[in-house]
């Protein structure tokens, strides 16, 4: 049997009979749609147009709806358009999915250039919002630290060892391995530019100075903020994603206290002593590479090392580590919360968590050199 | 072909659209399915209950092929699955439809996109139309046109669980498997629901596989139902017949407090 959609046209005392045939389903949807646009057309200007479906074979929510919208056009063009001869489950889908205007609305579109102010503008604002809310949170946090100060029954040493070695000891490995690495980085560099002015034993200089005041807090910090800032968002954010928060605060329990607190404590801990290890680190690997590289022993490297570096200059670098710590903690435990229902959100929040704690570790970095410079420490 | 669409229902019984035969499943040692043979008619709405992680899911992804088996064999509209081309493959996924107990929107689109992602797929159509379609199955399932441009993230439950409805009917299908459609729903919503599946079965002669609890579900709309225990059918039957067996669990089930007065309900109807 020919399952094709299509029609016959049939002309009897003034009215105008369109018997169609065949299978009208999305199995052909395509010629459905072509035949049934065919429709109206057919009928012309006849006042009386009768649809008879009695041929169709099989019909579907696609069929009854183009058929239907084909009956609507014929009725908006003054035409009556009925039905005859429809089986009772033809009646009902034509019932159930009877035409009526379904074309969704157009958004209305600004200008390009209304478009791209209005972005700057909203990026603006939020960029405004951020700041209000890392006040407005970092205030909460210090309320928190007020309210577990005055009762300390309310302090989670549990949970604040437990980050202390996810966040600490777990990451020595890598921490201590990058270090190395630029340690070595810049002392074979600095080797091989320094020579050409005869002053290769200031690379000693060049590489404890460097490292002490600036690379070895700002490589941790950067790699704190990759490995445990977006930990930190994701546990936080999963666990507002499934109510978990809200189930906390009906028991009872403050968030801030039981999730946030204890976590950027951890951090704040953990940072100042992987800082000291990448130090310990970067002056090892600097030391290699001016023994091979430079010839230099570990007798001079050690005297030279001691002659070109203060205490201050490691404290500069140290100084720094609580605050970044802090800065990466506020900044994940924000995003955490501010995730939304879905795991399209958590997503979002771990990425912008782990771009905005860096991208403010260095500006905090660059404050605190000007700052340093100031006091002429 | 023409004669079982215009006549869905009782008279077109006794074709099974999909026949599941010494089906054993199971992950480590442990099997969920030992030995399950069922057969889904055609043109039946077919409610399916058991107890919390007897394999309810796990039998609806085996024919669904998301699971692998052991050992047995599934006939989808005549057509063994596991010895199908490619080509045979897409046109039986074309013709079935899912609705996941969580929805599983795709959460980067829109509602309406949502729902004509399969019509992209399968169909030629202008967008226009696709567009009109794509509103009237969201309509049909009850929610107003508005939806359509919001995310799935801004729906609630029983929203997700009706525009996932309208996707899994977005190709007309010839049999939809529902994973505990009224879960989460009110009982007003999960009547239309009842409704809907039931308008649907009597104009396209739809089949319907349903995972359910709903009791409400089981004595108004359900033809068959078909209880799951030890891995294996324990009954199938209508709804009366299930109530005279002598199963300990089924006898909770049906004759428990709730049972009895959704039976009462019935009754006074």
């Amino acid at each position: 049997m020919d399952d094709t959609p299509g029609f016959s046209v049939e002309r009897s005392d003034g009215a105008l009979r369109l018997s169609l045939t065949g299978a009208w389903t999305a199995a052909a949807a395509e010629a459905v749609e072509e035949t049934g646009d065919r429709l109206p057309a057919e009928a012309g200007d006849a006042k009386r147009v009768v649809l008879d479906l009695s041929g169709v074979s099989r019909l579907d929510t696609l069929g009854a709806w183009v058929v239907d919208r084909a009956r609507a056009r014929l009725a908006g063009a003054g035409a009556s358009a009925e039905y005859d001869a429809l089986t009772e489950p033809q009646r009902i889908l034509l019932h159930e999915t009877a035409w009526h205007d379904l074309t969704p609305q157009q958004r209305a579109r600004g200008s390009v250039l209304v478009n791209t102010l209005s972005d700057v503008g909203q990026a603006v604002v939020n960029a405004g919002r951020d700041v209000v809310g890392g006040v407005a949170f970092l205030g909460a946090l210090v309320a928190a630290i007020g309210r577990v100060a005055t009762n300390p029954k309310r302090f989670r040493m549990t949970s604040v060892v437990f980050h202390l070695e996810s966040v600490g000891f777990q990451s020595v490995p890598i921490i201590a391995l990058i270090s190395f690495l630029v340690g070595c980085i810049i002392a074979q560099q600095g080797i091989f530019q320094l020579r050409r002015f005869g002053a290769v034993a200031f690379v000693v200089d060049l590489t404890g100075i460097l490292v002490l005041r600036e690379l070895g807090v700002l490589l941790t910090s950067i790699m704190i903020a990759g490995r445990s800032g977006s930990a930190f968002t994701a546990e936080i954010g999963s666990m507002k994603m499934r109510e978990e928060i809200d189930a906390l605060r009906v028991m009872g329990l403050d968030p801030m206290e039981v999730l946030v607190l204890p976590r950027i404590l951890a951090l704040v801990l953990a940072l100042p002593m992987l800082t000291f290890l990448a130090d310990l680190a970067a002056l090892l690997g600097g030391g290699v590479v001016a023994w091979i590289y430079g010839g230099i022993g570990k007798e001079v490297f050690l005297s030279r090392l001691q002659s070109a570096i203060a205490l201050n200059t490691f404290m500069v670098g140290l100084i720094k580590a609580p605050f970044m710590a802090l800065v990466i903690g506020v900044i994940a435990s924000i995003e955490g919360l501010a995730v939304k229902g879905s795991a399209e959100s958590l997503g979002r929040h771990v990425t912008s968590s782990v771009v905005k704690a860096i991208f403010m570790v260095i500006v905090v970095d660059g404050l605190f050199a000007m700052f340093f410079a100031a006091i002429k420490y | 072909m023409a004669a079982e669409r215009d006549e869905p229902g009782r008279n077109a019984e006794r074709e099974p659209l999909i026949s599941v035969r010494d089906l054993v499943v199971g992950f480590g040692d442990r099997l969920v399915l030992n030995g399950l043979n069922l057969d889904i008619m055609r043109g039946e709405i077919l409610g399916f209950i058991g107890p919390s992680g007897s394999g309810k899911s796990v039998l609806t992804r085996t024919v669904l092929g998301l699971t692998p088996k052991q050992s047995g064999s599934i006939t989808t509209f005549g057509v063994d699955l596991d010895e199908a081309s490619r080509a045979d493959r897409r046109a039986v996924e074309r013709r079935w439809g899912v609705l996941f107990q969580q929805g599983a929107l795709f959460s980067s689109l829109s509602v309406l996109q949502n729902v004509q992602v399969p019509m992209r797929e399968y169909l030629k159509l202008s967008d226009g139309l696709m567009d009109e379609l794509a509103m009237l199955k969201l309509e049909m399932v009850g929610l107003k046109p508005d939806v359509g441009e919001k995310s799935p993230s801004e729906l609630s439950g029983g929203m997700i669980k009706r525009v996932a409805l309208a996707r899994a009917l977005a190709l007309d299908p010839d049999i939809v498997f529902l994973d505990e459609p009224t879960s989460g729903l009110d009982p007003i919503g999960a009547q239309d629901f009842d409704e809907l599946i039931s308008t649907l079965q009597k104009t396209l002669g739809l089949t319907v596989f349903m995972v359910t609890h709903d009791l409400g579900s089981l004595y108004s709309v359900c033809d068959r139902i078909a209880a799951l225990g030890d891995g294996k059918i324990l009954k199938a039957g209508t709804i009366d017949e299930m109530l005279e067996s002598d199963d300990p669990w089924l006898k909770s089930y049906f004759h428990g407090k709730r049972a009895h007065s959704m039976a009462d309900a019935e009754a006074r109807h």
